[in-house]
């Protein structure tokens, strides 16, 4: 079969599987009697996960567009850096350096990260990417949010909850992943599991109590009341008052943890903006095994600055982000439970282009943080001179990150959640 | 709402004028258009059945809704490059000249960027068509046939194909399904979509041959490998240049082929009658026309519903007569769909007029989509518009993407609506129609815009003058109004109370509160 047919057959073949299953709904299986309160009392009590270490939990990063992964993670050692980048190299004496002799370092503005590097809690691994690499955002994207290569089925991680709750009635409650965005990552989506997604807090709730105070009472009846004592439990009708129960619960929860103020200073910007709410849910003790957060920008086409710039303002906001988010977790007496992957949808090639920029590439970096993980870099340095087409070629399969995360932190079936086997990296201390 | 968990009648039988009344009217207005207004309901009730199917039905009869003007849509955003362009190209990759090949990559980029305005402003063009038009059926089956034949911006990236896609649907949208068959395989957008503009003899490319049975016509099963394969060969040479269909002849595998029981020089055209001929098209789509218009299959305890699960064996009982009352349903159906052969109307008529439509177990059974849930909310309870970006945007959020549907499969609809994040989602955008309330504060023209909800009650006032004025008989007419069938004692209760703590007064202001409470009932959430 040719690649176009086997692609169209494998998006067949995800979608017969779809189509016998129920679109099932990921709510609370309780009867409609119970009040609301009483909810609020089990989600809190409840770790969402059966078999799953209560304090384990993982934050993924995502920088999209792209990231530079070459002026990210430094090769200075190499001559040929600077050859294909006369523009936009990092001067070796500005460069952050890692691990002595190695001849790499970090972008001089993600000081933040270098504090944790320093402190054993920063794995940098190096030349990530896939088979075949695909250079357009949508498919690449696509790609590392369902772990296969033709960028088709369910999300990786929505995957891990659909296997983990398989086998409870209504699966996983939508409180055991959250995703700060617009709408939930295809990584976070399962065949049954649904995360909470909301762009911050105000969104996450009813508008229409601002209208009036008199609106409050009677919205909470309304949410809390089923409207009629026997309602079949398998309508359309009792599973919508369900999920609006569930959204409510969720609601005053979210809502109160993020309304606490963090422990520490965050930097003034997006992705901090994201990973404080974070935080303050993790504070809060949520029952939540799974945070997403996104930082955009990073397309970098021209004009992308070498040591200054649009990058390096992009890299500081992530370095300064985490770092702080760490603090955070660590004054909570929280961060021995937090792993954080960072990945982008892939890399950017050697040469800088006409403009001052980069364009679409392949192998890249991506960082593993938290005091968990085996500190150092991890993997040489794909080569400057080896390129595929002016492309870095990768050597580590993202998949096998992800194994060693789903194995050594998550405790799951990795080659259950990704379909197939792939050897862990070592990224985590032994346990 | 429906009480009991019977099987619903399979009657086919056209429902007698008699029963056929306010209920019966709006349950008719919310399916097969996107609702109405108490006048509205009222005038079909009093029409009767037969007058009211087919005065939604007959959208020849009724005054066309202007298409866009000539010059609305540009047709050459993303037009292929000239001879000269490609010329100069070819020139600059050999001379690997750095400039003019960052010139056509910027140029490339700018037009993709343009492209991209483009498809937003087509979703706010149709959303406020689906809102203004007076031939809401239209408009729905348009809605229908993109859902259906799938395809997404995101692959094609030409805003135009999907513009003359379209219209197309609109065209033959409660025509000759027949008609769509033929034209699905000359539309450029799907020829893009499913790979068959390559698709040549030497390398015919199987992927629109078998999506055009599996999911466009025939469903899994009814077909062999060697009806893909050959079907594929029948569509070789079907592609586009520019906008236009073409039929490349040099392309064409003109051998003999075996498609479906049919033989010989098969093109596509004879491929889609080899289809049509198959008593499995009309039920398939009969099938998806019965989950569209009237119920989705029922679900068992334990999760498996859709169209195969089995479910747990508790609730078996009370599913499977209401499983076979469906499938009886949708045979009947499909029987007049083929002896109309594969006109529309007569489907959709028989199945309008059914007592089975109006059977309880039907009525306030589906969640409603984006689409019904936005432009329904406009048309019956007369809200403004205010800003089409924010309502295509709160698609988005809630699932439905105009022009980017999530796969070729189309959107799974139903329950796959709802979740927390997206109820909520749909909450607030009702609260933003009535009031013009944004998360952040107000709609800037908010102040400009303001809804006065009072003109719903002018029926009430009009057959029972005073009650108009009567908090509990206002709160029991609109409840019918905005939910349908017989209101619930504890909501009937909530919404007094709270008329109650506004001084017992019917007010613009007092009344939108009674309508904010309404629409973020879970409930609303059904039509």
């Amino acid at each position: 079969m040719d690649l176009h047919n086997s692609r169209a057959f494998t998006r067949r073949r995800f979608l017969h599987n779809g189509l016998t299953l129920a679109s099932a709904a990921v709510t609370i299986p309780y009867f409609l009697q119970r009040s609301a309160t009483v909810l609020a009392q089990s989600q809190n009590g409840q770790t969402s996960l059966p078999g799953v270490p209560q304090d384990h939990i993982l934050v993924v990063v995502q920088l999209a567009g792209g990231n530079d992964g070459l002026n990210t993670v430094v090769p200075f050692g190499d001559a040929l850096y600077y050859r294909a980048r006369p523009g936009i190299g990092i001067p070796e004496r500005e460069v952050l350096k890692l691990k002595e002799g190695l001849g790499i370092g970090l972008h001089p503005r993600m000081t933040g990260l270098k504090e944790l590097y320093d402190e054993g809690m920063l794995t940098v691994v190096q030349g990530v990417g896939y088979p075949n690499p695909n250079r357009s955002h949508f498919k690449s994207m696509d790609i590392w949010h369902t772990a296969d290569t033709d960028g088709i089925g369910d999300g990786w991680l929505g995957r891990y909850f659909d296997n983990q709750c398989a086998g409870s009635p209504d699966g996983c409650s939508g409180h055991a992943g959250i995703a700060i965005g617009r709408t939930a990552p295809l990584a976070m989506e399962g065949r049954r599991f649904k995360p909470i997604s909301f762009e911050s807090e105000e969104l996450f709730r009813w508008t229409g109590l601002d209208l009036h105070e008199s609106m409050e009472k009677p919205y909470r009846k309304i949410i809390s009341e089923s409207p009629e004592e026997a309602l079949d439990p398998n309508s359309a009708e009792s599973f919508l008052v369900r999920t609006a129960l569930d959204a409510q619960v969720a609601s005053d929860q979210i809502r109160r943890a993020v309304g606490q103020r963090p422990l520490v200073q965050y930097p003034p910007n997006q992705l901090a903006r994201q990973l404080q709410m974070v935080a303050a849910m993790i504070r809060a003790e949520l029952a939540t095994r799974v945070y997403y957060v996104s930082l955009g920008g990073f397309d970098t086409h021209a004009g992308q600055g070498g040591a200054n710039g649009s990058h390096a303002n992009l890299l500081d906001q992530f370095a300064s982000s985490l770092r702080a988010f760490y603090s955070d977790l660590k004054a909570q007496g929280n961060d021995g439970r937090v792993l954080t992957l960072s990945f982008s949808e892939f890399g950017r090639r050697v040469g800088q282009n006409a403009s001052n920029g980069t364009d679409h590439g392949t192998a890249a970096p991506m960082f593993l943080c938290g005091p968990m993980v085996r500190a150092g870099v991890h993997g040489a340095h794909p080569s400057l001179s080896d390129l595929d087409d002016g492309d870095l070629k990768f050597h580590t399969d993202f998949r096998s990150v992800y194994t060693a995360v789903l194995e050594g932190w998550m405790k799951a079936d990795a080659e259950a959640v990704l379909g197939r086997k792939f050897k862990a990296v070592e990224v985590l201390k032994k346990a | 709402m429906p009480r009991e968990s019977q099987a619903p009648t399979t009657s086919l039988k056209p429902i007698a004028k008699a029963d056929f009344g306010y209920e019966q009217a709006r349950h008719l207005l919310w399916r097969a258009g996107f609702g109405g207004t108490p006048e509205q309901i009222r005038t079909l009730a009093d029409w009767g059945p037969e007058k009211a199917v087919d005065h939604l039905l007959n959208v020849e009869e009724i005054e066309s809704y202007p298409d866009p003007k000539a010059d609305e849509f540009e047709d050459g955003i993303m037009r292929p490059l000239s001879e000269e362009e490609r010329r100069q190209l070819r020139l600059a990759q050999r001379n690997q000249d750095e400039d003019v090949l960052a010139r056509f990559r910027l140029e490339q980029q700018r037009r993709q960027g343009q492209d991209r305005e483009q498809i937003r402003a087509m979703q706010r063009w149709w959303l406020r068509r689906m809102i203004e038009t007076p031939k809401p059926l239209e408009e729905k089956m348009t809605l229908f046939w993109h859902g259906h034949f799938a395809t997404s911006y995101r692959t094609i990236e030409n805003s135009y194909h999907l513009y003359l896609q379209n219209a197309m649907f609109r065209k033959h949208a409660v025509g000759d399904f027949g008609q769509l068959l033929f034209s699905i395989i000359r539309d450029p957008a799907m020829l893009k979509y499913l790979d068959n503009d390559e698709s040549r003899k030497e390398h015919p490319n199987e992927n629109l041959a078998r999506e055009l049975m599996e999911l466009f016509s025939l469903g899994e099963g009814a077909y062999t490998e060697r009806d893909i394969k050959d079907g594929a060969r029948a569509l070789t040479g079907y592609t586009f240049v520019f906008n236009d269909f073409v039929f490349r002849e040099e392309w064409h595998d003109n051998g003999d082929k075996h498609i479906l029981g049919r033989s010989g020089n098969l093109d596509g055209d004879g491929f889609v009658r080899a289809i049509l001929e198959r008593r499995a098209c009309a039920e398939f789509i009969c099938a998806k026309l019965y989950r569209y218009f009237v119920n989705e299959l029922p679900e068992a305890p334990g999760g498996s519903g859709g169209t195969m699960g089995s479910g747990g064996s508790g609730g078996r009982d009370r599913v499977e007569p209401q499983r076979r009352a469906i499938v009886s349903v949708v045979q009947q159906l499909a029987g007049t769909f083929l002896q109309a052969k594969y006109q529309l109307k007569p489907v959709l008529r028989r199945l309008f007029l059914s007592e089975h439509f109006y059977d309880p177990a039907n009525m306030q059974a589906q969640i409603k989509s984006p689409a019904q849930l936005i432009v329904g909310a406009v048309r019956s309870l007369g809200t403004p518009v205010r800003d089409l970006g924010i309502l295509a945007d709160a698609m988005d959020l809630m699932g439905q993407n105009l022009f980017f549907p999530p796969n070729v499969a189309g959107w799974a609809g139903g329950r796959a609506w709802i979740n927390t994040s997206t109820l909520y989602v749909r909450q607030n955008i009702m609260n933003f129609l009535l009031t013009g309330k944004t998360p952040r504060g107000f709609d800037p023209l908010a102040s400009l815009e303001k809804y006065d909800p009072t003109a719903l009650l002018a029926n009430l006032a009009q057959s029972n003058p005073g009650a108009e004025k009567d908090p509990a008989r206002v709160v029991d007419y609109v409840l019918r109004f905005a939910l349908g069938g017989e209101p619930s004692a504890a909501r009937r209760e909530t919404l007094v109370s709270f008329l109650n703590e506004h001084g017992g007064r019917i007010t613009p202001d007092s009344l939108t509160g009674v309508l904010a409470l309404i629409t973020a009932m879970p409930e609303y959430q059904l039509c």
